[in-house]
């Protein structure tokens, strides 16, 4: 499975001589870059950036949308549509990567375990890192963090013991059904917004209490649909180059 | 405030130049992920902790390993000095 490119080192061209030119204008390029971004930079107040929208979003959040957290009520209240694009973006690289490796000879396991200290620790982080991504996308709307962030973690904790073991099986197959039900609920929700006369992905079920869980109507759900979409999507991808063995 | 920003920068410069320089493939990644949590600190300190979880989870977490395990699938994976002789 080893496949050396003695090559590999012709790709760094600064050292060889004859690039004179080339180095210049880099330099030059940098030296005028650097300068532009210098002005830019030195005419704006450190940590006071003069944003108007900013400004108003941050009042009206959150009475609005019924989310604390003022980046989800942006990211799903008031440009859900983006979001899904977002999520259909990753789908299309993650499908594109799948497709692309599978013609690769997917399936075969890799490599041997790894130690015990680290197999042991995979396990034991597990449900730790499954209970944080979870905390993390069911309280999007109310603290820092959301679908996309919690579903990182919990590509990460379904990977950890497959890094540990390589020869364990990854199920694709539940993996591909959990991301086409969640971007589907997602999509579903927003056409459920349209019943009432609304415009898609309009706010359901009220926006509650704010700063209680069950609050800011449909977000959270949105949140959670993006989770699982993101969190299966990229504990597939990370097995699929990782090559582990397909259970179907 | 300010002190610490500075030591974050040059911390996250010094790392992207040994991400260029470095001719070991995995210590490059591994230089990369390094800007990416120093990034993602600096964004917890902007109080932006929404982009700095995503930024710790996605750019520091996902993406290294992604591009360690892309080096292992295509045989780059050394420990020495980019030498393809005695890989891991």
């Amino acid at each position: 499975m080893r496949r050396h490119y003695p090559q590999h080192r012709v790709i760094r061209p600064m050292g060889h001589q004859g690039n004179h030119g080339r180095l210049a204008a880099s330099a030059l390029f940098l030296a005028g870059l650097g300068l532009l971004l210098f002005n830019l930079v030195a005419s704006i107040p450190f940590g006071h950036a003069p944003l108007h929208v900013g400004r108003a979003i941050l009042e009206r959040a959150s009475g609005e949308t019924g989310a604390d957290n003022i980046v989800t009520a942006i990211l799903l209240g008031y440009r859900g549509l983006d979001t899904l694009g977002e999520v259909t973006i990753l789908f299309t690289a993650a499908a594109a990567a799948g497709m692309v490796l599978a013609s690769a000879g997917r399936g075969q396991a890799q490599g041997e375990d790894a130690g015990f200290i680290f197999r042991t620790a995979a396990w034991m982080l597990f449900p730790f890192l499954l209970v944080v991504g979870a905390y993390i996308i069911i309280h999007g709307h109310l603290t820092p963090g959301g679908g996309f962030q919690g579903g990182a973690i919990l590509a990460a904790a379904f990977f950890t013991p497959l890094l540990a073991s390589p020869a364990s099986p990854f199920n694709h197959r539940v993996a591909t059904l959990v991301e086409g039900f969640a971007g589907l609920a997602f999509i579903v929700i927003g056409l459920l917004g349209m019943l009432g006369g609304g415009q898609f992905l309009t706010q359901l079920f009220g926006k509650g209490a704010p700063g209680a869980l069950f609050s800011a109507g449909s977000l959270p759900v949105l949140y959670l649909a993006i989770g699982l979409k993101v969190g299966s999507e990229l504990a597939g991808l990370m097995a699929s180059v990782f090559g582990g063995k397909e259970k179907a | 405030m300010i002190l610490l920003v500075t030591l974050i920068a040059i911390v996250m410069l010094a790392a992207a130049i040994l991400t260029v320089t470095l001719r070991n493939w995995l210590a490059a990644t591994a230089a990369l992920s390094v800007v990416s949590l120093a990034l993602s600190v600096l964004f917890a300190l902007l109080r932006a902790p929404d982009v700095a979880l995503a930024e710790a989870a996605v750019g520091a977490g996902l993406s290294g390993v992604l591009l360690a395990l892309t080096l292992r699938r295509v045989g780059l994976w050394t420990n020495n000095d980019g030498k393809p002789g005695d890989s891991q």
